[in-house]
C-alpha cells in the first residue's frame, strides 16, 4: 500500500520553479530521507504533503486519497523551530488537538500524552512551559505532540538544524526509535549518519528536481549524478 | 527600611504640596468669583438613606449606565476589531478593501459627527433604539483603532504557530481560539487597555443622545442645583476611579497571562 504518491507535481513561485516534475511513491512504513543544498525544494516538497504549500500542477495523494481528504492528524509534522505553543504547558501542548479534534476526554488525552512523553524520555517535564526547556527537549516534545494524534505519516523538516550539537543526538535517538516502529517517515535532514542507519531510500534534490534516488549504501558509496557526488563530498568531508 | 521609606515619604510630601497649591489656586479663584462651595450637598447625589436602606442616587445610576454601555461596547469592539484585523490580513481583495475603507472612514471623522449620523439618520432608518445606537456608535469607533492594534499583534505571531496548529489538524476556529488569540491578548494587552480606558471616556459623548449616563446625570444635577464645581469634580473623580481600576485590572491580567512565558 502506498503512503504518499506524487504524480507530475510542479510548483512555481512567480517565475521561479520550486518543484519540477516530481514523480515519487513513498511506501507504507518506509523511511525516506531527502537531502540536497538549501533552496533545492526539499522543504517545499514535504510541506506539500500536509497542505502547508499548495502545488501548481499535478496530484498528490496520501493514503490513496487526495490530500484534501486526509483525516486530521494523520500526517504529523516536526518543524525546524519546534513551533510549540508557548502559552501552554508541555502537557497542554500535547493534549490540545486530541481533545479538540479527536474529541478525547481530558483524562484520555492526558494518559496518551504521558505515554508519548515517556516514549521520548521527557515525562518529568510535563508541567513546564516550552521556554523552560532546552532545544533538544523542545524538539522531543514536538515529536511527542505529533505522535499524540497517532499519525500514519510523520514529516520531519530539518528537525536538528536549529539544535546545539550536544542535543542533536537525543533527538536522533528518538527518531531512530520511531523508525523501528513501522511509521512512514519523510525526513529532510543533513544527518547522513541517521540516513545511513535507518533510511530505506535517500533522495537527492537540486533546483526543485529529484536528481537521484537510491538506497543509502548506493548513494553514499557510489552516487551516480555528478551533482550528488559534489554535494556529498562537501558535507561528508569534515 | 529607610531606603524604602525615604523616597515614599518624599513623594507623598511632594504630592501633598502640589495638591495644597492647586487647592489654594482653585479656592482663591472661586472666592474672587463669589462662588459658594456646597460640598455637603454632594453625597445626596451619590447615595441616600431611606427606610433603613441605602439607595443609589443619580450619580450612581449614571455610573451603572456608563459601565453597562462600556461593557457591551467593549465586547463588540473586540469582535469588530478582530474581524477587521483578520479581513485586512486576508487574501481577499474585497475583504481588505472593506476593512481599509472602514478603518479610514472611522479614524478620520469626529466621533460626535458619527454619533449624530447614527442617531439622526441611520438609527431611525434601521429602527434602532437609543441605547443600541449608542453601543453601535462606540463599538464602530473604538473597533477601528482596536483593529489596527490586533493586526499588529497578529503580524507579530510567527507563521510557525499557524503551521503547527494546521499540521495537528486543529480547525481554524480552534487555531484562533486556543493558539492565536491567547498569545495575541498577551502581546496587545497594554495597548488594548488604552482602548478600554478611552472607550469608557468616550462613552460620555453619548450624553448628547439623551442617554442617562454619568455625564448626563452630572449635567442635569448642575442645572438643578447651580453647583458646577462640586458636581463636575465629583463626576471626574468617579470616571478616574473607574478607569484606574480598569488599568489595575489590566496590570493584574497581564501579570497572570504572561508570568510563565513572557521572557520569550
Amino acid at each position: 500500500m502506498n503512503a504518499i504518491d506524487f504524480t507530475n507535481v510542479n510548483k512555481w513561485y512567480g517565475n521561479f520553479q520550486a518543484l519540477k516534475n516530481i514523480n515519487l511513491t513513498v511506501n507504507k512504513g518506509e523511511i525516506l530521507v531527502i537531502c540536497g543544498p538549501s533552496g533545492s525544494g526539499k522543504s517545499t516538497l514535504i510541506r506539500t504533503v500536509n497542505g502547508l504549500e499548495s502545488i501548481s500542477q499535478g496530484e498528490i495523494s496520501v493514503l490513496n486519497q487526495p490530500i484534501v481528504d486526509t483525516p486530521a492528524g494523520k500526517v504529523g509534522m516536526v518543524f525546524q523551530h519546534f513551533n510549540l505553543f508557548p502559552h501552554l504547558t508541555v502537557l497542554e501542548n500535547l493534549t490540545l488537538s486530541p481533545i479538540r479534534t479527536l474529541k478525547l476526554s481530558k483524562q484520555e488525552a492526558a494518559d496518551r500524552a504521558m505515554h508519548y512523553l515517556q516514549r521520548v524520555n521527557i515525562s518529568e517535564q510535563a508541567s513546564k512551559y516550552p521556554i523552560q526547556l532546552s532545544g533538544g527537549q523542545q524538539q522531543r516534545v514536538a515529536i511527542a505532540r505529533s505522535l499524540c494524534m497517532e499519525p500514519e505519516i510523520l514529516l520531519f523538516d530539518e528537525p536538528t538544524s536549529a539544535l546545539d550539537p550536544e542535543t542533536i543526538q537525543e533527538v536522533l535517538d528518538v527518531m531512530v526509535d520511531l523508525a523501528s516502529d513501522g511509521i512512514t517517515m519523510m525526513c529532510v535532514t543533513h544527518e547522513m549518519g541517521f540516513a545511513r542507519k535507518v533510511a530505506h531510500r535517500v533522495i537527492f534534490m537540486d533546483q526543485g528536481e529529484v536528481l537521484e534516488m537510491a538506497t543509502p549504501e548506493q548513494i553514499f558509496s557510489a552516487p551516480q549524478h555528478p551533482r550528488t557526488q559534489q554535494f556529498l563530498n562537501q558535507i561528508l568531508s569534515h | 527600611m529607610l531606603k524604602i521609606f525615604k523616597p515614599v515619604f518624599s513623594a507623598l510630601l511632594q504630592i501633598a504640596l502640589l495638591g495644597l497649591g492647586l487647592w489654594w489656586l482653585l479656592d482663591s479663584g472661586a472666592q474672587s468669583m463669589g462662588y459658594q462651595w456646597q460640598w455637603d450637598r454632594v453625597p445626596d447625589y451619590i447615595a441616600f438613606y431611606e427606610d433603613g436602606e441605602w439607595w443609589p442616587a443619580e450619580l450612581i445610576d449614571g455610573l451603572f449606565v456608563t459601565i453597562k454601555i462600556s461593557a457591551i461596547s467593549l465586547f463588540f469592539t473586540l469582535v469588530i476589531g478582530l474581524g477587521t484585523a483578520m479581513l485586512k490580513l486576508s487574501d481577499s481583495v474585497v475583504g481588505r478593501a472593506i476593512a481599509t475603507g472602514y478603518i479610514e472612514l472611522i479614524r478620520n471623522t469626529p466621533l460626535l459627527v458619527q454619533i449624530y449620523l447614527l442617531y439622526f439618520v441611520f438609527g431611525p432608518v434601521i429602527g434602532l433604539d437609543r441605547f443600541s445606537t449608542a453601543v453601535l456608535a462606540l463599538s464602530l469607533f473604538q473597533g477601528a483603532y482596536t483593529a489596527e492594534i490586533l493586526r499588529g499583534g497578529l503580524n507579530s505571531i510567527s507563521k510557525g504557530q499557524f503551521e503547527a496548529a494546521k499540521s495537528l489538524g486543529l480547525s481554524p476556529f480552534h487555531t484562533y481560539y486556543d493558539v492565536i488569540i491567547p498569545q495575541l491578548l498577551q502581546r496587545t494587552l497594554p495597548a488594548l487597555t488604552n482602548e478600554v480606558v478611552s472607550l469608557v471616556k468616550n462613552s460620555s459623548i453619548v450624553s448628547v443622545m439623551a442617554i442617562f449616563d454619568l455625564t448626563t446625570e452630572g449635567r442635569n444635577i448642575v442645572s438643578e442645583t447651580a453647583m458646577p464645581f462640586e458636581i463636575w469634580f465629583t463626576v471626574a473623580g468617579i470616571y478616574l476611579l473607574l478607569t484606574l481600576s480598569l488599568s489595575a485590572l489590566s496590570a493584574l491580567l497581564e501579570h497572570r497571562l504572561g508570568a510563565s512565558w513572557r521572557t520569550q
